[in-house]
């Protein structure tokens, strides 16, 4: 049984309370997006500022529980100053980290697919949510903000 | 006579004796289950009735003329009968089955309120309501272009009456929960049918979380439609229902068509079954009426006055406990009188999430909720996402309750900023 340690990491606990990237911009130049999970109010207000293809700035508000917020925290550090690509591919992979506890579980791949997703992309400190997926219920609190991201950038470019 | 006077009428070792989940542990930790207002466990009386009505009687009901359909029939028939006589209804054919209290109010919604309600008609609802207490009156309004009017709560977290003749003004239903899912508030519902009939307006009460925790007496009540739902009152999901005066059954459409809700059938069309089958169409949860009949039979056993004594000790205890302990870091939603709450207990800490808490409870063994509630509208009122809500039973004691503050001094560690 998965303890709390695997889901509690302490960089998770610092991200939560220090977030990083905490905040407002003006709109415009930002782009303001919302993100909303209807089961536990959880909500991620999203500023993103896109110049040349690149994230210049970003800024999150909106309140959650701890995983919801230390994810939203980590996504706006992984992506402030990123091109929109690799930032692209950041979601597809964090995403994948995210499933493939659950694909294996419905035994609808074994996950090696998922594993092409990761290959090659730096997760750095995101790693830590890893430990979430031993918890299905609690990763739509860390997708939450990734969601939103992937949104943003399709309706930014 | 302050509270620590008063004996607590139940035996609560013998009583979690008899509910065998209760011997699980998780993670390590003795399980302390402080989730009934979601739904109960089971004793062994009801898990036994059951089993033995799927291994020695089990057939279909009303059709065999066989030994075990006989059986099976005389328990689903008794099983109308224990109901008719835990709510004091004067005949057990005003007693109709669902599969859960949301079918129910259903029900009323789609038979008496659209065969007697017209545009610009207005239904009363209170802003302490469950969702299955409000959407199928949004689904009404939206169809037929009914007014919704929502009675407010107050800051102590009651009712707020005097806003009620107001509101009542031309309305044809008040729509209340007889004890809040949330805030633990019980409601005073002969007070409330007084004003509500003197207005011409009938009432509805949502006793989900009454017909489990409080003596109800229907009669005492006056209200004229009473839903309730069997896996929050120690029997299993999948049967609970309503019960309305037998002149208004009588008069309301049926609801689902199908087998066995009809005395006649032609290629013309069809007569409705006599009272209640006539709303219980298709094959029941015949089974689950065994259980159902098996709980109420245990909760009598009991004694539902004693059931009451006990929570509000219980209530007490825990409400003061969480105050000592946490002060005001921990903001309880439901206030302190005794008399007209119930062992239902929302809060939440300044700085940590519901789900946080819940999760490091969890490890503790300790199983509470955290979110809405299936009360959202409330949740927008008290001016938060989400709760955490512990709710005891007959099975939990002080134990439980020192149990719950030590795991949340825990999470309180755990997520100090």
């Amino acid at each position: 049984m998965p303890g709390i340690e695997d889901l509690y990491r302490e960089i998770i606990l610092d991200h939560y309370r220090a977030p990083r990237n905490r905040g407002e911009l003006p709109v415009p130049p930002a782009n303001k997006f919302e993100g909303f999970n209807p089961l536990c109010g959880d909500e991620v207000v999203l500023y993103l500022e896109v110049d040349d293809g690149t994230v210049s700035d970003v800024k999150i508000a909106g309140q959650g529980c701890s995983i919801s917020q230390a994810s939203s925290s980590m996504m706006s550090s992984a992506v402030k100053g990123k091109p929109v690509d690799e930032i692209r591919r950041l979601i597809r992979a964090f995403k994948a980290l995210m499933s493939i506890h659950e694909s294996k579980l419905e035994g609808e791949s074994d996950g090696s697919d998922l594993a092409d997703e990761l290959e090659g992309v730096r997760l750095g400190d995101l790693e830590a949510l890893q430990g979430v997926v031993k918890f299905p219920v609690r990763i739509k609190c860390a997708t939450l903000a990734w969601n939103t991201l992937q949104q943003g950038l399709d309706e930014a470019s | 006579m302050s509270v620590t006077d008063v004996r607590d009428p139940l035996d609560v070792d013998r009583i979690k004796a008899d509910f065998p989940i209760l011997i699980r542990q998780v993670h390590g930790k003795r399980l302390v289950y402080l989730d009934s207002a979601n739904s109960s466990q089971k004793p062994l009386a009801v898990i036994d009735a059951m089993d033995r009505h799927l291994r020695e009687y089990y057939a279909n009901i009303h059709r065999g003329v066989y030994t075990i359909s006989e059986e099976s029939t005389a328990a689903y028939l008794a099983a109308h009968q224990k109901v008719a006589r835990l709510l004091n209804a004067p005949s057990w054919r005003e007693i109709v089955f669902t599969k859960n209290i949301t079918e129910a109010i259903n029900l009323v919604a789609y038979t008496w309120a659209r065969a007697n309600l017209r545009e610009g008609d207005a239904i009363v609802l209170t802003e302490m309501e469950h969702h299955s207490n409000i959407v199928p009156w949004h689904i009404l309004a939206a169809e037929r272009g009914i007014e919704l009017r929502w009675l407010p709560i107050t800051s102590d977290y009651r009712l707020d009456t005097d806003e009620l003749p107001r509101l009542l003004d031309g309305a044809k239903l008040l729509a209340v929960a007889g004890m809040s899912n949330v805030l633990g508030t019980i409601n005073d519902i002969p007070a409330l049918t007084e004003v509500a009939h003197a207005a011409g307006a009938l009432v509805l009460v949502d006793a989900a979380q009454a017909v489990p925790h409080l003596p109800v007496d229907v009669q005492a009540w006056g209200a004229d439609f009473v839903g309730f739902t069997g896996h929050k009152m120690l029997g299993p999901s999948g049967i609970g229902g309503m019960w309305a005066r037998e002149e208004l059954l009588d008069a309301m459409p049926p609801f689902l068509g199908g087998g066995e809700m009809i005395s006649d059938v032609s290629f013309e069309g069809f007569t409705p079954n006599e009272l209640p089958w006539k709303f219980e169409a298709g094959t029941m949860p015949i089974v689950e009426a065994t259980g159902l009949g098996a709980a109420i039979d245990y909760l009598e056993g009991i004694g539902l006055d004693a059931v009451r004594a006990h929570e509000r000790l219980l209530a007490g205890y825990t409400l003061r406990a969480l105050r000592e302990r946490f002060g005001d870091r921990l903001t309880i939603y439901g206030h302190d009188d005794l008399d007209t709450r119930g062992a239902v207990i929302s809060f939440l800490f300044e700085n940590i999430h519901a789900h946080d808490v819940s999760q490091v409870l969890d490890e503790d063994g300790v199983c509470v909720r955290a979110g809405h509630h299936c009360a959202k509208p409330l949740m927008r009122v008290l001016g938060v996402p989400a709760t955490t809500r512990a709710s005891f039973y007959v099975y939990n004691d002080e134990a439980d309750a020192d149990a719950l503050v030590d795991a949340l001094v825990t999470a309180e560690k755990f997520f100090a900023v």
